[in-house]
């Protein structure tokens, strides 16, 4: 297996055997224009559902992705149909990156029947297992050993799978997380632990928690550990496919600490509350560094504006499968709890 | 053939090992088989699947949940009960929750062994726990043996189970030999056993208390007739044979090793009050609210259920039969 380099000069041009260029699990992320296309369509599902949490379409609100584009779709360019991801409450990037349809996305957001989880997880649990998207997770730090399993599944099934667990700076301090470096490195395991540091854990800035580096942590269990500018897709993307294939040809686990900003809240409440934990300079500072015009820098004079266009139709569409979406009923409340299919006894006699 | 439970638990263990490549064991001092139901089997099947972890509960009952997903079977042993309060996140917030969450895309086949669940005599406050309760009130699967036949099916079901299962192997059961005489064979969770039949009280007893029930039960049958009901899986309960039984006996004790508030005794005396046949306020035996056990011999008995009490229970229904067991007084 081979892998690129950053930034291939050729923008529609298939990068040398690209990861995900055909077959099921597609994303399109194997050329640059794909991968603009990616931000692309991270960053307007995002838009369209803070509308909709707005319009109280979506109950509960989302934790919205906006400016942390480049993170998934980077390290998701560098993966194949088969590799796997576990995945954090601000995971819809990472979850459309990886292949997800975003009709069936949105239509879990709204907590539809045609949502990817039937409507029964809602933002903070969406899972595609056809795709090797082991779900987002409400939980800080959870999916780290989560993926850390599948990594030692895929190695006992004699699968060549690289399992990625996505997490924040918040998760840092999650023992839990700790440990799974642990099991990672003494089993060599084909896993990459990303760290998606958008400098607060919701309020608190990583600055005033984090003792130490994220990278002297993962360096400190011998997994090698890379700090990668994570406004920037094409850095991430090649930082990732490096440690992808050092993990899927037996070099053990990898460790990115991409270094992000959210230009929205933590959540969506977040707009109500007038918390002043950041500047407005701040976040200004770091909108300059989107990383969507810096793709869109990289393709020749007018795709991105033909992209766009394909993105808006796609999401049009998205939207429209999402609302037609029936609503589960209240009867089927408990669908699903076991696998084998048993019905725990009712809340009350009938 | 005489067979001990622990021995059972490790029979059951190596026949789903044999029987299917999925199924792996992850736990501490597995290799050694220090707990006894992991004894040689990582000579017979290797360390790719008799997996010896570091002290790392959250981190390796993660991964085995990780492992669940992705196509394997794994069973994870804890040599002590409280290590279930420490992946009480993994078990109850992340396994159990998967196939809702997920609408059923995802299964967590995932087994969880206790050998050695509740007292120990002498082990004190932090090893002493049996928190069956807490996974019963969850909605895991939770299963609690009291014989070697039973420990060795119910063991082989609860990883043939597509869910998380919690199996508790009490300490005080882990002496108990059989001499089996059957084929040993899976036992479907869920289903109780009756091990004696009686016409004027049901004793639901918990795991190990199943046989100082059936002791109490012997004691007592000149002056009144006790079934002795062992639930063996106590999420999903056997109510519909709960019912059953107390239609025949319509007088109910429950004797529970767990702490009395929100306990499974609790629980097993409220559906019945609401929902089956009672001629008489049913009783339960338990551990006192809130027991931590204390280390001192004669205190860590004191706080745990004991036959004293239950014949006392069982006595307190008044003098159901004559002495010279003539006729009936109801």
């Amino acid at each position: 297996m081979t892998r690129n380099g950053p930034a291939a000069p050729d923008p529609t041009a298939p990068d040398p055997a690209a990861p995900g260029s055909t077959g099921p699990g597609s994303t399109g992320l194997d050329t640059v224009a794909g991968r603009y296309r990616m931000l692309r369509l991270v960053r307007g599902f995002e838009e369209l559902a803070l509308a909709l949490v707005r319009a109280g379409e979506i109950t509960g609100g989302i934790h919205p992705y906006v400016g942390q584009e480049a993170v998934a779709v980077g390290v998701c360019a560098a993966l194949r149909p088969q590799d796997r991801i576990t995945s954090t409450h601000r995971g819809h990037g990472h979850v459309l990156a990886k292949g997800a349809d975003p009709g069936r996305l949105l239509a879990e957001l709204l907590g539809r029947t045609g949502g990817l989880n039937r409507g029964r997880g809602g933002s903070m649990h969406a899972a595609d297992f056809s795709l090797g998207i082991l779900g987002a997770n409400g939980m800080v730090g959870a999916g780290g050993a989560i993926a850390v399993g599948a990594a030692w599944s895929a190695r006992q099934a004699g699968e060549d799978r690289v399992a990625v667990a996505f997490f924040g700076d918040g998760a840092l301090n999650q023992g839990v997380l700790l440990e799974s470096f642990n099991l990672a490195a003494m089993w060599r395991l084909p896993v990459l632990f990303v760290c998606e540091d958008n400098g607060y854990a919701t309020t608190l800035p990583a600055a005033t928690a984090v003792a130490g580096s994220a990278t002297g942590r993962a360096a400190a269990f011998g997994i090698p550990a890379v700090e990668v500018d994570g406004m920037d897709t094409e850095a991430v993307r090649a930082a990732a496919a490096e440690a992808v294939e050092r993990a899927a040809d037996g070099g053990g686990p990898g460790f990115l600490r991409c270094r992000t900003y959210r230009f929205e809240g933590h959540h969506t409440m977040e707009r109500l509350m007038k918390l002043r934990y950041r500047t407005p300079e701040e976040v200004a500072d770091w909108r300059t560094r989107d990383p969507l015009p810096r793709a869109a820098a990289l393709l020749p004079p007018g795709l991105a504006g033909q992209l766009d266009a394909s993105v808006r139709q796609q999401l049009d569409a998205a939207r429209e499968f999402a609302l037609a979406s029936e609503h589960p009923s209240p009867e089927r409340a408990l669908e699903h709890l076991y696998a084998d299919g048993l019905r725990p006894r009712a809340g009350a006699r009938a | 053939m005489r067979l001990s439970y622990t021995k059972a638990l490790n029979r059951a263990l190596t026949d789903a090992l044999a029987a299917d490549p999925a199924v792996c064991v992850f736990g501490e001092d597995v290799g050694a088989g220090m707990a006894g139901p992991t004894l040689n089997l990582l000579e017979r099947f290797g360390p790719g699947r008799i997996v010896d972890t570091p002290l790392s509960e959250q981190g390796f009952t993660s991964m085995a949940i990780g492992a669940a997903l992705t196509g394997r079977r794994p069973v994870v042993e804890f040599q002590i009960p409280s290590l279930l309060f420490l992946v009480f996140e993994q078990l109850v917030n992340q396994a159990h929750k998967f196939s809702l969450m997920t609408g059923g895309q995802a299964a967590v086949p995932l087994t969880c062994l206790v050998p050695g669940s509740g007292s120990r005599d002498g082990w004190a406050g932090q090893h002493s726990d049996h928190p069956y309760g807490l996974f019963a009130h969850a909605g895991v699967k939770t299963v609690v043996p009291a014989t070697p036949t039973d420990a060795y099916g119910l063991l082989r079901s609860a990883i043939a189970d597509p869910d998380p299962v919690v199996v508790f192997a009490p300490a005080a059961a882990l002496p108990v030999r059989e001499t089996v005489t059957w084929e040993l064979a899976p036992i479907p969770l869920g289903r109780a056993r009756i091990h004696r039949a009686g016409s004027d009280v049901t004793v639901v007893a918990v795991g190990h208390l199943v046989h100082d029930a059936l002791a109490v039960a012997e004691e007592l049958a000149p002056e009144l007739s006790v079934e002795v009901f062992d639930p063996r899986t106590l999420y999903p309960f056997d109510w519909a044979a709960l019912a059953a039984s107390l239609e025949r006996t319509g007088r109910l004790v429950v004797i529970d090793d767990s702490n009395r508030s929100c306990g499974i005794g609790a629980e097993v005396l409220a559906t019945a009050a609401e929902e089956m046949r009672l001629v008489a306020p049913p009783r339960r035996i338990t551990r006192p609210d809130g027991a931590v056990l204390p280390f001192a011999p004669a205190l860590d008995r004191a706080v745990q259920p004991h036959r004293e009490q239950l014949r006392s229970a069982l006595r307190a229904f008044g003098p159901l039969r004559p002495p010279y067991g003539e006729g009936r007084a109801r």
